[in-house]
């Protein structure tokens, strides 16, 4: 792998938002937005519960924590649309760059995106709602692995779907994180969920990111077999997701997609 | 002879049932610009496709400099680069971005004092913070023209290069490729249909009908060969009565 040509998408991707408002503000305002809502939502339920319990840490934190997850995924399917948009696959895939390197380079991008999100989240959920980070521990950079790994590989799935089907796909990307929710577990345990859906759930690596995290606040223990779960499922699915898009660029380059992409079909 | 850099072998591919490509084989040498004539639908572009690993061929062999374009795909490509009137580069981005990350992409050495070079050549100076999708189409062409030399290909693959030039700048650009062919570092694929521009540019064509080639030779010489008074009138026939000259060349 060649550091040059992965910079050299990471610097594209660089270019493009730092001229460009309407990349920047979706960076953080949708986050903003969610964090805000599930924050008063969070206070109000506050004052009904007379157990003590806060609902601070476990839904607000939920909703940061999903958050993150969806903008990571979509930091790399960004990146990857800045090509179809820009009707530029010819031109990226006919210089010597190796899928490795073109999906590293997306990879890179979403992390510096979703690290953006992240500080503006943990900013407007410390200081406006007291969000207590601490009460997570040591356990928080893990919880934000998993995620983050998991989020890697949903973005490069979607956008395998997308090179594969053309560019009105991209309509079944976004809502991908929305559809997963229910199953992951984000605001209620695996154990509320019918039968049928507790297999999926625990098919996800974000599920035993969030069922270890209400264990914390409701103070259940180290999460830590969980967690270990979780990480070797969300590399799998790292694995996975990459086999995936080599197979699908590999499709493009047998069929000729590649050089007719906007015809969306080469049938 | 010199050696080749581009060594095409029994090329083939299929779209379905079509036949793009079928049993193609040619040599680009160091210092030739070879024409690749033909009608619209001939097999051109699918044949420079597959040159720049866009394309998978259903068979035969891609050789770039002695390297198997299969086996060794990134370092065969690292030798070439192209610009194609369909390829324009991303218009969200200004001139000198879009040569900064090919440049990048293509592994060029020097790279600020190479993209000075090519503002300078291609009298892009005054676009450099300006982006690509505001230029005119021959600015764009230029733009275009100048990522292609970013890394001194040693296969440089033009399809229709000037087709959206004015005649003066056509000409400038087409002698400014003649100088980097004629220091004989490099080779030429040629695509255009322009037929004065081929007989002044290419030392040597093929014309491409359904997929096959048809004739090859000495752009000037040919016509005469197959009774006709230039290469425009070779190309229609091509284009029209392609089985008079299958006759004629068995």
């Amino acid at each position: 792998m060649r550091a040059s040509r992965v910079g050299a998408i990471v610097l594209r991707q660089g270019y493009l938002i730092s001229h460009s408002v309407s990349r920047i503000v979706p960076l953080f305002a949708w986050v903003v937005v969610d964090v805000v809502l599930w924050g008063l939502i969070t206070r109000y339920l506050n004052t009904f519960t007379g157990s003590g319990y806060n609902f601070v840490p476990a839904l607000l934190g939920a909703v940061l924590l999903w958050d993150f997850l969806t903008r990571v995924m979509q930091g790399v399917t960004m990146a990857f649309f800045e090509d179809v948009w820009a009707r530029n696959f010819l031109n990226v895939f006919a210089t010597p760059i190796r899928i490795s390197e073109y999906v590293g380079g997306l990879v890179v991008s979403s992390v510096a995106t979703s690290a953006v999100g992240l500080v503006v989240m943990v900013a407007v959920a410390t200081v406006v709602f007291a969000l207590p980070f601490t009460t997570y521990g040591m356990f928080l950079g893990p919880f934000l692995g998993v995620l983050f790994l998991f989020g890697i590989a949903l973005g490069i799935v979607g956008i395998s779907i997308v090179l594969r089907l053309g560019p009105a796909a991209e309509w079944f990307i976004w809502p991908l994180p929305a559809i997963l929710s229910p199953f992951a577990s984000v605001f209620y345990p695996v154990s509320a969920l019918p039968g049928w859906m507790r297999v999926i759930a625990r098919l996800l690596p974000p599920s035993y990111v969030f069922e270890g995290m209400r264990g914390i606040v409701l103070r259940q223990g180290a999460p830590t077999a969980p967690l270990l779960w979780g990480t070797a499922l969300a590399v799998l699915y790292v694995g996975l997701a990459c086999l995936l898009f080599v197979r699908v660029h590999r499709y493009a380059v047998r069929t000729g997609l590649i050089g007719r992409y906007s015809a969306e079909t080469v049938s | 002879m010199r050696p080749a850099v581009l060594d095409v072998r029994d090329l083939r591919k299929a779209y379905g049932r079509t036949v793009a490509v079928d049993g193609v084989s040619f040599e680009v040498h160091q210092g030739e610009i070879l024409g690749l004539l033909g009608p619209n639908g001939a097999g051109k572009t699918t044949t420079i496709n597959m040159v720049l690993g866009v394309l998978a061929p259903d068979a035969g062999t891609i050789g770039i400099e002695g390297l198997d374009l299969a086996a060794r795909r990134s370092d065969a490509i690292e030798r070439t680069n192209f610009a194609a009137v369909y390829a324009p580069l991303p218009g969200n981005l200004t001139v000198e971005q879009n040569l900064r990350i090919f440049g990048m992409l293509y592994g060029v050495a020097g790279l600020k004092e190479r993209i000075g070079e090519l503002l300078a050549t291609y009298d892009l100076e005054r676009f450099r913070r300006t982006r690509c999708g505001v230029l005119s189409s021959g600015e764009q062409t230029r733009v275009s023209l100048a990522k292609a030399m970013l890394n001194r290909p040693r296969l440089l693959l033009l399809d229709e290069p000037t087709a959206s030039l004015d005649p003066a700048t056509a000409r400038e650009v087409r002698a400014r490729i003649r100088e980097a062919a004629a220091r004989g570092t490099g080779g030429v694929l040629w695509t255009s249909h322009n037929m004065y521009e081929v007989a002044e540019v290419c030392d040597r064509v093929l014309f491409l009908s359904k997929g096959r080639i048809l004739l090859a030779g000495d752009p000037k010489a040919l016509p005469g060969e197959h009774g006709k008074a230039n290469l425009e009138e070779l190309f229609i026939t091509v284009a029209r009565e392609p089985l008079t000259l299958e006759e004629g060349a068995a």
